[in-house]
This record gives C-alpha cells, sequence and structure tokens, in this order.
C-alpha cells in the first residue's frame, strides 16, 4: 500500500524535525522517528526517557495507574497519599462515565480524596496521617474497597502503604484495603502506572469471588475505560449478541465484577498498552486466553464481534452475531455516504495514547481520509511493531524497576478454556489469541511514525504536511488550533462520544465532518488583512 | 445524586480531605511565570506534574499553555535532579529560545532537596545561559500552602531577581496582581491609564492567556510584562500590592531590596473594595479621580440600589481562594446579602484574621480554611442550612445540581465555561458584571420555579 495522496518526503522531512536539537538529542530523537514500511516494519525506539527540557506529551506513572486504570470503576474509594496536587488535577478529568445500578447503589467517581499531605508528613512520615484518612473513610462511607496511590515523596520519604493497607484491612474487616507504589517518578510515563495497576488488581482483587454466574459465552473486556460511554455501546452490543460481560477493566465498572472476572471464558483486549499484563497474568493463573479485539470503527467492529463468535465456536452464536450486524449496518452506511464525500481525500495525524492512534486510523480510512504520521505518546515498541518483537525488547533500568509478578497456574482454578491445537486453529483463522500485530502494519508505506512526539515535531509536522485534522489531547489543542487545524482530543473526545461500535462510528463521522469542514477556519484573517494596501488604491484609481 | 455519599451530619477529619478547595502550589508557579513576556515555565520534578498543571491551565483558558519538565525519573531520585534541570535549561535555549525560564520546584525535588539557587548558578557558571537570557527561580514544594501561594511565591521570585535599584527614581507606580484573570489584568491597565497612572504591572498574563487566533501559533505571545519594566520596578516610587496573600509578599521582597515602599490592597472586588483600590491608585499616582470613573462607580451603586430586594437576606456558599474572598464576601454584604458558609483550602492565618474581621457583619457564618476546609465540609454545612445561592469553581456545579442552587462561577478552575479571560471581575465594571452574573441566576429561578399566577413579566 501507498499513500494515495500526494505527501512530502518522510526523509527529509525527518532531518527537519531534528536539525535543531542539541546533537545528543537529536541522535536520541532520530531513532524514534521512523518512516514507516509495512511489509517489513521498521524499528522504532519506545518506552525511553524523555530529554529533559523536551515539551512532551507524557505524563506519568500515577496519571496512568490512578487516573487510566483504577479510576473508572465507580465503587472503589480510591485515596491519593501525598500533597493535595495529585488528587486534585486527576478528580473527574478523564470522563470515565459510569451508571450505578439504582440512585443509591454506590459511586464514588465524583469524588476527590487525598491526605493532603504537610510538611510535617514529609519530614516525620504520613503513615499515621493515611491510616487516620483510611479510618475516616471507612467510617464516612463503609465501601468494598479503598485504595491507596503513592505520589512522588512518599517513595522517597519510605511511607510504607502496602504495610498501613493491610493493617488497615485486618483491623476493619469487611473492607479490601491496598496499595500502588505509583510515585509519578517511576518508569518514563504513565505506561509504568498501568503495570502497577495491572499487577495490584491482578493481586488484590481478581480471583476474590468463585460464584460462577450464568452465562453461556462469557468475557471479560479489558482495557476499555468508557470515555464518553464508550464502554455502554460495547456492552449494548454484547448483549444483543447474548454474551455475557463478566467484568470490565475497568469503565462502568465494580469491585464485584472484577474480583468475578476470572470466572470468564475470554479476554478481550481495547488497550493492548494498558492492560496486556492483566491477559498475560489470568492465562497462566486462569487458563483464560486473551484475544486483541478493536472496537473503534464500524468495520472493526463487525470483525471483533465476529472473532469473539469464533472464538465460542457456536454456531447459533455466530448466526446471532451476523443478525446484530445485518441490523446495525445500514444505519451507518446512510451515514457515512452522505458524509464520505465531504472528508474523502482529507488527511489525518494522530498522536496520541497507547493504542488510540492506531483504533482511530480505522474510523478515519472510513471516512475515505488518509492518516499521514502517526504515534504514541506512552506505548512500547509492540504496539507499534507487534508482539512478536517482545523477545527482542531490551529491558532498560527504567523497565527494572517496574515488577514483573511471577504468577504461576492457580491449583484449583487453572483451566484451559482450549487446548494448544484449538488456539492455533483459531490463529489461523486471523484470531489475534495472545497477540497484537501492531500499527505500523496498518499504516502505508513511506507515513512517518513518530513516538513521543515533541511540541516543535508536531509544529513543524503541521507546517510541512498542512494536515486537515490533527489528533491529541488537551495540552496540545488549543496549540494546533492556533495555527488553523481543527484538533480533535482522542483522550476526551472534546466532551463528545461515545465513539465505540457502530453508534460510536456514527457519532464520530460526523464530528469529523463538522470539524473538517467548519466555516470558522476560513474566516481567520480579517478582510482588510486579506487585500494588499496597493490593490485598494489601485481599485480606487480605476474606479 | 451526583454527591451521593455525602452526609448531613458533620464529623470532624483529621487525615482525609474530601473535594478540596484548593490545588497545589507549582500550578500556581506556572501562571504566574505565563505572565512574564518571553517566559517559558519549567516544572522541576516528575513528568506529571507538568502535564497535570498545563491540562488544568488549558483547561481553564482554552489557550496554548507552554511549559517544559525535568522529566525526572527514578534515577534522578535518588541522585538528584541536577543533571536533569542543567540538560534542561540546555535544551530549550537551543530548541525552544525564550527570554527567560521560569523554574519552580515540585514535591518530588524539594523532597531530595534539590537546590534551585545552586543549580541555577551551576548553569550560569557552566555557561548554559545565553548572553542576555535569564533563568528565575522560585521554591514551591506542593506540601506546602497552595496554589495561591505557589503563585505568590513565583512573583516574589520574579520581583527579586529582576528589580534593580538605579538610584534613578522613575514617575511610575507598581501594581503587583494577585491571583486574577488577564481580562482582570487588562481591566485594572484601563483603570490606570483612565486615571492617568502611569503602572507596572505584573505579572501580566493579558495578551498571553487571551491570545487571538492569526492562524499562527505564537509559542511567546505579545503580552507579559518585559525583563525591562520588570528590572525597572526597583526605580517605582512604590508599590501597590493587590492581595494580601498572593502579591504581598513581591512588595515586601521589593521593598527589601529596593527600598521600594508599598502598600496592600484587596483585589478591586465589588464596590468597597474597589473604592479603596482606586483611593490608593490616585494616592500613589497623586492624580486626582477623574469624572468618568466616579460615573463608573454611579452606574454600579445605581443597580445595587435598584436591583436591592433581589440581593436582600440571599444565603450565599462561597469557596475559593482568599485574596479573591475577601473582597466578594464584603460585596455581597455590601449587596444585603448573607454569606453563610465560606471555605477555602489555602492556609493562613492573615486571612483567617481578615475574614473574621468582614464577618463580624454576619453573625453565624460557617467559615474554614487550611487543610480538611474542603468542599465536602461546605456541602454538609449546606445540607445543614440550605442556602440561596453557590458561588465557587466549576467543581461547584455537582453540589448546585444536587442541591438544587443557583450557581454563579467564579474562581479557579472554570473548565465548563468560557468568560472568565474576557470580562472582567474587577473594578466597577467588573463588579457590575458580577451583579449581573448574580441576578441572572437567581431571576432565572424565580422564572422557572414560581406558579404561573406569580409569574412576573417586570422584575
Amino acid at each position: 500500500m501507498e499513500a494515495k495522496v500526494l505527501i512530502p518526503d518522510p526523509s527529509k522531512i525527518k532531518e527537519e524535525l531534528i536539525n535543531k536539537y542539541p546533537a545528543k538529542v537529536a541522535k536520541k530523537r532520530s531513532k524514534s522517528i521512523v518512516v514507516n514500511d509495512p511489509e517489513i516494519v521498521p524499528e522504532v525506539q519506545a518506552n525511553v526517557r524523555t530529554v529533559p527540557g523536551i515539551i512532551t506529551q507524557r505524563g506519568c506513572s500515577y496519571a496512568g495507574c490512578k487516573g487510566v486504570v483504577l479510576g473508572p470503576t465507580r465503587d472503589i474509594v480510591n485515596i491519593v497519599h501525598g500533597p493535595i496536587g495529585c488528587s486534585f488535577y486527576a478528580w473527574l478529568t478523564r470522563r470515565n462515565q459510569t451508571r450505578p445500578e439504582t440512585p443509591e447503589h454506590e459511586n464514588y467517581i465524583t469524588y476527590c480524596f487525598s491526605t493532603d499531605m504537610q510538611e510535617e508528613h514529609v519530614v516525620f512520615g504520613g503513615e499515621k496521617k493515611l491510616k487516620v484518612a483510611i479510618q475516616e473513610a471507612y467510617d464516612l462511607f463503609h465501601p468494598k474497597a479503598i485504595a491507596i496511590f503513592s505520589t512522588c515523596p512518599v517513595g522517597l520519604i519510605g511511607d510504607d502503604v502496602h504495610a498501613v493497607s493491610r493493617e488497615m484491612k485486618e483491623k476493619l474487616g469487611d473492607c479490601n484495603v491496598f496499595g500502588f507504589s505509583c510515585e509519578g517518578y517511576r518508569g518514563v510515563s504513565q505506561s509504568a502506572g498501568h503495570h502497577i495497576a495491572n499487577n495490584g488488581v491482578f493481586k488484590h482483587m481478581v480471583g476474590n469471588n468463585n460464584e460462577v454466574k450464568p452465562g453461556k459465552f462469557k468475557l471479560n473486556l479489558l482495557g476499555e475505560y468508557n470515555i464518553g460511554g464508550d464502554a455502554f455501546e460495547i456492552e449494548r452490543l454484547l448483549e444483543k449478541c447474548g454474551i455475557t460481560l463478566v467484568a470490565s477493566f475497568s469503565g462502568n465498572s465494580t469491585v464485584g465484577a472484577i474480583e468475578n472476572a476470572h470466572t470468564a471464558d475470554l479476554n478481550v483486549i481495547m488497550c493492548h498498552r494498558s492492560i496486556n499484563y492483566m491477559g498475560d497474568m489470568m492465562e497462566t493463573k486462569y487458563g483464560i486466553p486473551w484475544m486483541k479485539v478493536n472496537f473503534v470503527g464500524a468495520e472493526s467492529t463487525a470483525k471483533s464481534l465476529r472473532k469473539i463468535a469464533e472464538y465460542f465456536g457456536d454456531e447459533e452464536l455466530k448466526a446471532r452475531v451476523e443478525e446484530v450486524i445485518a441490523e446495525e449496518v445500514p444505519a451507518v452506511k446512510a451515514i457515512i455516504d452522505e458524509i464520505r464525500p465531504r472528508t474523502e481525500g482529507k488527511t489525518a495525524m494522530l498522536f496520541v495514547g497507547g493504542s488510540r492512534a492506531h483504533h482511530y486510523q480505522d474510523l478515519f480510512s472510513e471516512l475515505g481520509m488518509t492518516t499521514l504520521a502517526a504515534g504514541y505518546e506512552f506505548a512500547h515498541r509492540d504496539d507499534y511493531e507487534g508482539r512478536e518483537v517482545l523477545p527482542k525488547i531490551k529491558i532498560d533500568a527504567d523497565s527494572k524497576n517496574i515488577e514483573e509478578l511471577k504468577v504461576t497456574a492457580d491449583p484449583e482454578l487453572y483451566n484451559p478454556r482450549k487446548s494448544e491445537a484449538e488456539l492455533e486453529e483459531l490463529k489461523a483463522k486471523g484470531l489475534e489469541i495472545n497477540g497484537y500485530e501492531g500499527m505500523m502494519k496498518q499504516m502505508m508505506k513511506k507515513t512517518l511514525v513518530v513516538d513521543d512526539v515533541s511540541h516543535y515535531e508536531s509544529e513543524k509536522l503541521i507546517e510541512m504536511y498542512k494536515p486537515d485534522i490533527f489528533c491529541a489531547g488537551i495540552k496540545e489543542k488549543y496549540v494546533v488550533q492556533k495555527m488553523g487545524v481543527p484538533l480533535k482530543q482522542l483522550h476526551s473526545y472534546d466532551y463528545g462520544g461515545p465513539y465505540t461500535g457502530f453508534k460510536g462510528a456514527v457519532n464520530f463521522y460526523k464530528d469529523i465532518d463538522r470539524m473538517v469542514n467548519n466555516p470558522v477556519w476560513k474566516m481567520i484573517k480579517a478582510p482588510w488583512e486579506k487585500s494588499e494596501p496597493e490593490s485598494l488604491e489601485a481599485s480606487y484609481v480605476a474606479s | 445524586m451526583l454527591l451521593r455519599h455525602t452526609t448531613k451530619e458533620v464529623k470532624e477529619r483529621e487525615g482525609l480531605t474530601i473535594n478540596p478547595a484548593k490545588t497545589c502550589q507549582p500550578i500556581g508557579a506556572m501562571y504566574a511565570a505565563l505572565g512574564i513576556h518571553g517566559c517559558l515555565p519549567h516544572s522541576h520534578g516528575s513528568q506529571g506534574c507538568c502535564s497535570y498543571h498545563r491540562s488544568t491551565l488549558t483547561r481553564h483558558y482554552k489557550e496554548p499553555v507552554m511549559a517544559a519538565t525535568s522529566s525526572f525519573t527514578e534515577g534522578a531520585s535518588v541522585f538528584g535532579g541536577q543533571a536533569n534541570l542543567l540538560s534542561a535549561i540546555e535544551t530549550i535555549f537551543t530548541v525552544y529560545d525564550p527570554e527567560v525560564i521560569a523554574v519552580h520546584s515540585t514535591c518530588l525535588s524539594e523532597t531530595i532537596g534539590d537546590d534551585l539557587q545552586q543549580i541555577t548558578k551551576k548553569a550560569s557558571d557552566d555557561g548554559k545561559i545565553p548572553e542576555g537570557k535569564y533563568v528565575i527561580y522560585a521554591s514551591t514544594p506542593s506540601f506546602v500552602g497552595s496554589h495561591i501561594t505557589g503563585y505568590a511565591n513565583m512573583v516574589t521570585g520574579m520581583t527579586e531577581q529582576f528589580a534593580v535599584s538605579t538610584g534613578e527614581k522613575k514617575d511610575q507606580v507598581n501594581v503587583i496582581a494577585g491571583w486574577m484573570e488577564p481580562s482582570d489584568m487588562r481591566e485594572i491597565k484601563s483603570l490606570a491609564s483612565r486615571l492617568g497612572v502611569k503602572i507596572v504591572l505584573f505579572p501580566d498574563t493579558s495578551d498571553v492567556l487571551d491570545a487571538p487566533q492569526t492562524g499562527k501559533h505564537e509559542f511567546y505571545p505579545k503580552g507579559g510584562i518585559t525583563i525591562d519594566e520588570l528590572k525597572s520596578a526597583g526605580d517605582s516610587k512604590c508599590s501597590l500590592a493587590v492581595g494580601c496573600i498572593s502579591a504581598e509578599p513581591a512588595a515586601i521582597a521589593l521593598e527589601k531590596k529596593c527600598k521600594v515602599p508599598f502598600e496592600t490592597v484587596d483585589m478591586p472586588i465589588g464596590l468597597s473594595a474597589t473604592d479603596r483600590f482606586i483611593m490608593a491608585l490616585s494616592k500613589a499616582g497623586s492624580v486626582k479621580v477623574p469624572d468618568e470613573i466616579t460615573a463608573e462607580r454611579g452606574r454600579l451603586v445605581d443597580v445595587m440600589a435598584d436591583m436591592e430586594q433581589y440581593f436582600y437576606g440571599k444565603k450565599v456558599a462561597l469557596f475559593g481562594d482568599p485574596d479573591q474572598l475577601i473582597p466578594l464576601t464584603e460585596f455581597l454584604l455590601d449587596l444585603g446579602m448573607i454569606p453563610a458558609h465560606i471555605v477555602s483550602g489555602t492556609p493562613g492565618l492573615r486571612f483567617e484574621k481578615r475574614m473574621k474581621e468582614i464577618l463580624e457583619r454576619a453573625p453565624g457564618a460557617n467559615f474554614r480554611n487550611g487543610p480538611q476546609a474542603d468542599m465536602f465540609l461546605m456541602h454538609q454545612w449546606i445540607k445543614n442550612e440550605p442556602v440561596d445561592l453557590l458561588i465557587g469553581n466549576t467543581y461547584g456545579k455537582y453540589i448546585a445540581r444536587d442541591e438544587d442552587i443557583p450557581f454563579v462561577r467564579f474562581g479557579f478552575p472554570i473548565l465548563d465555561r468560557i468568560g472568565h479571560s474576557y470580562f472582567p471581575n474587577v473594578g466597577y465594571s467588573g463588579s457590575l458584571r458580577l451583579v449581573e452574573k448574580i441576578l441572572g441566576v437567581l431571576m432565572d429561578r424565580q422564572d422557572r420555579t414560581s406558579l404561573e399566577e406569580k409569574f412576573e413579566l417586570v422584575m
């Protein structure tokens, strides 16, 4: 595949992107900027430190742990142990929607809990205050679970959140208390926090409730955080197909569901980067295979539903899935047929997250738009090049600091849902069982792949490529729009969505149509700025 | 209910803060630094700090907020962040070419004991700061104070590190802005110009965080106090510190360094505080207040008199930041309203004392500041003693909806409306806008809930 639209020579562009950097920085950045070839898939340097002083999109480990993975589950009281800011900034800003069963059911997502650490606690230790805070939270709310998140000073002063959690769990009796060492300095981005969160959820929650609930086709949805209601749309489709969702990690989810997740027969993974650890660990301990799916894009949604049906291998389910697809597709087609003539041939760039920069390319291609350049904010090489590179990835000092849980098969609960042979057969049918092919195989030849894109590089890319739309986050939103290019936020969806499933695809088509064709972009120049004063004079003389 | 677990019964808490009415120091330092022309704020800590601060400021302003970070990893946290900061300074001057880098610390770098003064000196000694360029700093550990004191620290830093006394006094007055919006700063400049007083206003985020759409991203927008102006602050005849918590520390530092005398005034929000501000500024500039400003004042008083029935006796709950709450509470009292519950997460005895003085006119009012003076407590107070109006930042909308209270957005952050960066709340016209907003929500409520036979055409 070659790009259909004319694009500048990518190797020249790469040169342009790095030539302003100090020599050492340029050398480092050049390994993270590659010209794509889907046939051979070149190596991309990823998951390495950002150079200090470079304006990066990245956040920290705490953000990945508390903000991304644990935040969306509604009935955990998440106490942030540290100064006030960390909890404040993660308060409701990620748009994880949730729908409690009744108006009485628990929902702590609207609350912000912090130990509001003061100087005296940094000097003399904060464990005592943390215990008091846990007790106060318990007395006020009697939650099923309390999670503790360590911020930077906590690890440095030596507060042991795990010991405090154990002590308080024992003391309280009916409340699961557990801690996360997700200090912001761990790892090189949010990604470290995802891994830490996976470990904690796996250790302290999954497997706590062995009750097998009814349902013929039972799965967990991993790496779906219900931003803008994405999980609601997927839930709707699964239910319509007769597939039982045991637990979602962790959008619109509950403690009870996660504790019961190991009773499902399949894990489907949306955001590979943030949750693949969970898939691997559950497979090893319980024998549940995982499969990469993508519910972003109408075609991808249909494909993913078919793959799930294929996995369960039930003819009735397969037929039902086809019925559902047949029912849903006409509404999508009607909209895309109307919109596509207005978006066809336009171009996009996506620099965001750890899987969205890949998934959303499907929606753009449904709109007839070409992705010129893409990259992730905090992904690893496997998210770019596919999981087959995993054995080749060198573990550096920053990754070594993140605990790898030693997981073994559970003596009682391990039950391989499929035999090796069956899994091989499914893989041969194109199911990404315990696998992920990554972003680059889907991108066209000569497109540009940039990991951890800097502010400077994004501005240069926009100047040189002049894309019709740029996808990133809130920090980039108004910078790019000041350049006269609309920016679609793919963390918060610009307060819209959902974008998953069939209904979500329609929402996205409409939003992109509105953005790339909005008349405001043609109104930037004042009428008196458009013509030269000389011509004004000339026209005056002529009349 | 959005806040369905908030109980009516108030239990004293000592460990847990719930729904804070403050955030941490570094974001204030970042905001203040954006008020220097050609400045790139720099966060000396983990990447998350910088990312969160930029995100919050961006959501509040819907504008680019550029800032860099030392990108601490575990190694830096163990061995110290000096190498990171030195490398950051070099990279920033090469790639982003600012006039000045304004470094602030974080809880991380403070806990490990990084000394910004020493590191910036080393950067200078090592020749990492190009000729004519600057690196300034402020210590802003997140476990002290709040975003407001962080702002004050950076304003103090820019004053101390730039202002010089040449021995030749200039006929100009420093106006040191407490934490206020770009619109407020613009209004203060306009008031001074109409009064005929030459002022040096700093920091100044107007034309930085309200930049026009031009089709080009100006990395360093047109606005901001210039370094030359900041230097000249040492030669000004006097300073007005606008806000006793967020502006006064800089005025004290300037007096100490350059012997510039100062007076502290409240932020000009509402009638009485604006009166005092105008008097102080006219005195400092030795000018008479022109009729134009007296007339502007008269228009505010006129509306207050004409609409007094809608304000009188209405109970208000408010939360936010000290320098705004002090004059705002006073203004509510001037309007005949009853401030019933007030919280601010920002600690400080000075603030407490000022509020208590003002609240002598409102016996029975609940006021608390510092840790655990949070929105959860205020919500509980509201459940015990309901109010007619809620004033505060965007997070108030959860309480407003649950308790069905008319709500005016005021303070930081406002994430769900625009206007605060364009239309001021200070001065007589800003106060008039505030009156209009309060009246608007109260009257909309009456229009929505009155019985059909009581539905009023004229109000």
